[in-house]
């Protein structure tokens, strides 16, 4: 039978399947982080259940640490206790965690996919919706409950209704400044928030196969956004590349047993889906988001919708926007580049290699925000944090930071953010804050403007 | 976890679309580490002003409105997989939530912590939402065993689905851990199975 990737994958991780019901579904990797598992760890001691596979557990702090003096100890009471609570539950359960202050220590789907935790073929579950983040490595990969953390924990297996089959194909040639952030945010414009719910979503065609990793990571990232379980891409020589000699990734002859197998994950020629879309890349330009769900995108020189229902309406109403307006010129007071979409080396680059030279606006306030560790210290040898520094931008610790604003990292009500997160929920970067979702190009160029502009213009 | 067989009750209708996680319980309330207390934040940003006074205009401050079936438009529960918008819902007590469409991890995390949501057709929300404007204390009766959802008052009824196992669940008030942790023998021998046919991953 002719199989898509997702199938290959899926059926192979099947211990048992329900009649009229949810698969149980073997799960390979399991990242946890400080939010989202203390009342999971609660639940089995209550049951005295222990944890079945502690070693294909991985732990981080991200959601919730500070991105300012990671050395000392972290001043909110409630986020020190949740903290203390991960690593007094990792000790207890033989959980390799790399707290904050750790070289590895990073955003949960920053991190693993650096150190080579993440792998093709694998099935990978957090509690945490962006763990379709690592789809890009053609990896079953998805976001969890607290409940189900705790049935991983004891049993290394979730219940799980097989999801349905979808793929997103883009092909043509990208315009100068289009990143990979404005191709998802493209497609979830013309697709809606809930268009991928109850699906998989296999993004195909030459716009992904000419990705870095890091693009494909932030393009799988947001399919939670257009309401998927997860996206994936087949894992090609860009994937093997980038997985090779990461520090828990095969190696010798191991890397390449596991790579002859990677390289049978494909969708076979003439494997159904159940909903196919195709656009062309041509039509892509730099992306803003204009209301409260990421499905509100417009292209940075378009006007906002006129039609739209109640609904619409609030979301304007919150934002401070009419419809038919353009946003161009629209002065922007806060900018972020960081969060599990984009916070990875790249990312960085692309944004320092705009900045060079430039000043940021005197009324921006601009947070850059490293995914990692890892990415820091990269920031840091390849001379991007003096380009940033001398440009007037704030470069701070590695974490989740502004995207959800559990930290200190909050923007104030009222003003508007051009931010390189996933969300543009109302409160989302802290109460009464206008996000602006865009790619850390787009990001960049607002700070340096102090509005938002057609900066494809100015590019060379 | 509590059974659930059938419900009558008066409802709390939430006529906005696309009821993210982040506003049935704003990232700021989840530094908890236990289950307690959410219900009390539930909706916070939306029930209250920034002074904390309650927003006379939101459906939980009105008097004519309470019971423990929440009713709301389409797409309820996108964005952050974050269990404690279930457990703030269940903590506030509604028992069901009633919508056209939920978001795929919302869904399992409600079920998992017996809220019940009832996925109905657009059209029957559109009329629920009038007969509820024309009588803010009516009733609907969900019935799980018969997979219906009715409003007893008049006419209008609806089947919906829920998959078996589910449903067997929440009748009898079991939950997945009790139902993997008996599997763990077919666990074991897949693992074995699967280390034989394909290298392990580098542990970490």
């Amino acid at each position: 039978m002719k199989k898509t990737l997702f199938e290959k994958i899926w059926d192979s991780h099947v211990v048992e399947s329900i009649p009229d019901g949810p698969d149980v579904l073997y799960i390979d990797k399991h990242l946890i982080h400080e939010v989202t598992s203390p009342q999971a760890f609660n639940e089995l001691k209550e049951r005295n259940i222990p944890v079945l596979r502690p070693d294909q557990i991985v732990a981080t702090a991200d959601h919730n640490t500070p991105t300012e003096n990671q050395h000392l100890p972290v001043r909110d009471l409630l986020s020190r206790k949740q903290l203390k609570e991960l690593t007094q539950n990792c000790e207890e359960n033989n959980i390799t965690l790399y707290g904050l202050g750790h070289p590895y220590n990073g955003i949960v789907h920053v991190m693993a996919p650096e150190l080579g935790i993440t792998q093709p073929g694998m099935t990978m579950v957090c509690g945490d919706s962006h763990t379709s983040t690592h789809g890009a490595f053609g990896t079953i990969a998805f976001g969890i409950g607290t409940s189900q953390v705790s049935q991983v924990f004891a049993s290394q297996c979730l219940l799980v209704q097989k999801p349905k089959k979808l793929r997103v194909n883009v092909n043509g040639k990208l315009k100068k400044g289009v990143l990979p952030k404005d191709v998802i945010l493209y497609i979830i414009s013309k697709l809606g928030t809930n268009s991928g719910t109850g699906y998989f979503c296999e993004y195909a065609g030459n716009v992904f196969e000419e990705m870095s990793m890091e693009g494909r990571m932030t393009v799988c990232n947001m399919s939670i956004e257009m309401g998927a379980r997860g996206g994936l891409i087949a894992p090609d020589e860009t994937t093997y590349e980038y997985v090779k000699d990461k520090e828990f990734a095969p190696k010798g002859e191991d890397f390449g047993k596991m790579k002859a197998y990677w390289e049978t994950l494909k969708t076979d020629e003439g494997a159904e889906f159940d909903k196919e879309y195709s656009f062309d890349a041509e039509d892509i330009e730099p992306m803003i988001t204009y209301g409260t769900n990421p499905g509100m995108g417009i292209k940075i020189t378009g006007s906002i919708p006129m039609e739209g229902g109640k609904s619409d309406a609030k979301a304007l109403e919150y934002m401070g926007f009419k419809p038919g307006e353009s946003l161009l010129e629209k002065p922007i007071n806060w900018i972020f580049i960081g969060s599990c979409t984009n916070s990875r080396i790249e990312d960085f680059r692309e944004a320092a290699a705009y900045i060079k030279g430039k000043q940021k606006a005197e009324n921006v306030n601009a947070l850059i925000v490293p995914g990692s560790r890892q990415v820091a210290a990269q920031i840091e040898a390849e001379g991007l944090r003096d380009i940033f520094e001398n440009a007037g931008f704030t470069l701070r610790q590695p974490g989740c930071s502004a995207c959800l604003a559990m930290n200190d990292d909050k923007i104030p009500a009222g003003e508007y953010c051009v931010s390189t997160s996933n969300r543009n929920f109302e409160g989302r970067q802290g109460q009464g804050s206008r996000t602006i979702l865009a790619s850390p190009l787009t990001a960049a160029a607002t700070a340096v403007a102090g509005k938002l502009t057609d900066f494809t213009t100015q590019l060379n | 976890m509590e059974k659930f067989i059938t419900l009558t009750d008066t409802v709390v209708p939430l006529e906005i679309e696309n009821v993210d996680t982040d506003q049935i319980i704003p990232a700021r309330f989840l530094k908890a580490t236990d289950k307690a207390g959410f219900g009390e934040n539930l909706f916070r940003d939306w029930r209250f002003d920034k002074d904390d006074n309650p927003n006379p205009d939101f459906p939980l401050n009105q008097s004519e409105y309470k019971g423990s079936i929440l009713v709301a438009g389409n797409n309820f529960g996108c964005g952050s997989s974050r269990e404690h918008a279930a457990w703030a819902i269940k903590a506030y007590g509604f028992k069901v939530v009633v919508s056209s469409y939920f978001a795929d991890i919302f869904k399992g995390n409600a079920l998992n912590n017996g809220v019940l949501p009832v996925q109905v057709s657009p059209e029957f929300l559109e009329k629920t939402f009038l007969e509820i404007t024309k009588n803010p204390s009516i009733e609907i009766k969900v019935d799980l065993e018969n997979q219906e959802i009715s409003i007893p008052s008049t006419e209008i009824s609806e089947n919906f689905d829920i998959d078996s196992y589910k449903k067997t669940c929440l009748i009898n008030g079991f939950d997945d851990i009790d139902y993997l942790v008996s599997k763990k023998d077919a666990i074991r021998k897949f693992e074995e199975k699967r280390k034989q046919n394909i290298q392990p991953a580098t542990q970490v």
